[in-house]
């Protein structure tokens, strides 16, 4: 069990991955580098980002708010 | 030309078959290893067999040729769904539903519901509603497989001979070896698929100069493409196609049971953490290079797809034989899996309640599996209209039972009258809007029902916010029902 804290700043971790998985500051926008629009370069990074957030909740948190519910 | 490809094809197909007759090997005639394989799957299998059933169609056909005539928002969308909203929904769904498997031995969604809430209508209604949407769609791998054939093969080979090879192949090895057979060949199925998209984006791009001078090319014939945004991709489209997918995915019966079936909590850990990176690996080059073929000038016939068009242009003959194998890799592995959960369904949640259970429930299952499959190849020859309607719009009646049993799941306070109302009464907004407005009425999918009523939303999403506030509202206004065992769920402090 982690502490009341954490875990408030998990759910912030997941819901921020969740709102930013689509560059929505990039709406509009046209740009490109290295063969890829910029946008999909974001996302590409995100998705990174995003498992090493899933293994460190996976290490620190996992079994929080499912395991004994109730 | 053909006999090349037919070989390719074929010889797959028999690789496919003898993965899933070894597994036969390791098999017990019980119910739980036919469906679950004794809840045994560790990582590479459990990630790559929810990958490949993830996978349809779509992934070859489908989902290159809109970003081919749309752009490459799609990957968005894919990544939001799958990469994202789908691991947290593994935790939040899956782990716990994997928990009281463990506990209380459930195979299917229907008795984990029905123990908790002591309601065999409720069972029945679950399991009703799932084959409902389950069968159009499988009737669609087939027909989509069918079709794959035809064309590989310029018609020589004709429709019902494609689909239904296809069919007895699958018929063969889930017959033969339930769960454990479908992992493996999806596993298989799965790294084949990724290793062919990866060679196909590497072999195009070579031959028109890497990646930077296709995009430039993209540039000039499609510039709005490159800019995220517009067209078809609103936010509501975007976010809504994301969300109603991604909580359907979870109760499609083949994904949601493999929560039951992984061996240990360390497995679902591994595979949770590994989903985006899995849907970058495998979108990113498909839905690209659906894209690039835009730019590249590839000409798709009518009613035809992108990546086959795009091959036949770059690469040799039995290259583009390859992308067939593919994509009825892709079908095969999401059918097979289906095939087995419609089984368990139907053996378990409403054969069984309604006539008692089987002598030796593996062997009905079995003759279950048979009878589904065969019941879909039928539907895929006649396939009418309203049928592919039904198919193509199945993720959004799944999505309409995901927030009732997340309620289950977490809120003591959830009641069976609740649990009742939420179900039916989505269903019914959902299928009446389905009949009213694009069976019968003039709308030519849910989309444009959606931009023309829900400011743009799919009707999916309203249909899910009907089932919170269903289960939420009548579970307050309601007090438990003789027979619910809270303690199914909660706590350990179970009633019997």
């Amino acid at each position: 069990m982690v502490s009341r804290a954490e875990r408030y700043g998990w759910i912030l971790a997941l819901a921020v991955l969740v709102a930013f998985a689509v560059p929505w500051f990039l709406w509009g926008d046209g740009r490109t580098a290295l063969g890829l629009p910029l946008w999909l370069w974001w996302h590409v990074g995100w998705m990174g980002l995003a498992a090493v957030v899933f293994r460190l909740f996976a290490i620190r948190a996992w079994d929080d708010g499912v395991e004994g519910v109730a | 030309m053909a006999v090349v490809e037919l070989a390719l094809v074929g010889a797959y197909l028999v690789l496919a078959l003898a993965v899933g007759l070894v597994a036969f090997r390791l098999t017990d005639d019980t119910a739980e290893d036919y469906y679950l394989a004794s809840r045994s799957l560790g990582t590479v299998v459990l990630l790559f067999t929810t990958f490949a059933t993830l996978l349809s169609a779509f992934t070859f056909f489908g989902g290159p040729t809109l970003t081919y005539a749309r752009g490459p928002e799609w990957m968005l969308v894919m990544g939001l769904m799958d990469g994202v909203l789908f691991a947290v929904l593994w935790y939040v769904v899956g782990y716990r539903q994997w928990l009281l498997g463990r506990d209380e031995g459930y195979v299917t969604l229907g008795e984990m519901l029905g123990d908790r809430f002591g309601s065999t209508g409720l069972r029945v209604l679950v399991a009703g509603v799932s084959l409902f949407w389950l069968l159009p769609y499988v009737m669609l791998q087939q027909r989509g497989a069918g079709q794959a054939v035809v064309g590989l093969t310029d018609g020589a080979v004709p429709y019902w001979v494609g689909a239904g090879g296809i069919t007895l192949f699958m018929i063969a090895y889930v017959v033969a070896s339930g769960m454990r057979g479908v992992a493996w060949t999806d596993t298989l199925q799965g790294v084949f698929m990724l290793a062919f998209i990866w060679g196909a984006v590497v072999w195009v791009l070579a031959a028109v100069g890497g990646p930077t001078a296709a995009t430039e090319a993209l540039a000039d014939s499609n510039p709005e493409f490159l800019v995220l945004g517009g067209g078809l991709y609103t936010p509501q489209y975007v976010v809504g196609t994301a969300v109603y997918i991604a909580f359907g995915v979870t109760m499609f019966p083949q994904i949601n049971q493999r929560f039951f079936a992984a061996d240990s909590a360390a497995t679902l850990k591994r595979t949770f953490s590994l989903w985006p990176v899995l849907v970058v690996l495998l979108f990113l080059p498909a839905f690209m290079l659906g894209t690039w073929a835009a730019g590249l000038g590839v000409v798709v016939p009518e009613g035809g797809n992108v990546i086959p068009a795009v091959l036949r242009e770059f690469t040799p003959a039995w290259f583009a034989a390859l992308v067939v194998a593919g994509a009825l890799a892709a079908m095969m592995s999401s059918s097979d899996s289906m095939l087995l959960s419609g089984s368990s369904y139907f053996t378990r949640d409403v054969y069984a309640p309604l006539a008692g259970e089987a002598d030796r429930e593996a062997l009905l299952g079995r003759a279950v599996v048979v009878g589904f499959a065969v019941a879909a190849f039928a539907l895929s020859l006649t396939a009418t209209q309203s049928i592919v309607r039904i198919g193509n719009t199945a993720f959004g009646g799944f999505a309409q039972l995901t927030l009732p049993v997340i309620a289950a799941l977490y809120w003591p306070r959830t009641t069976r009258t609740g649990m009742l109302a939420a179900v039916v009464g989505a269903q019914l907004f959902y299928l009446g809007t389905l009949v009213a407005g694009v069976i019968l009425g003039p709308f030519e999918n849910m989309g444009s029902v959606g931009a023309t009523y829900y400011l743009g939303w799919h009707p999916g999403i309203p249909g899910m916010l009907l089932s919170l506030l269903l289960v939420v509202g009548v579970s307050v206004a309601t007090s438990p029902s003789p027979g619910e065992d809270v303690g199914a769920y909660f706590g350990g402090q179970r009633a019997d």
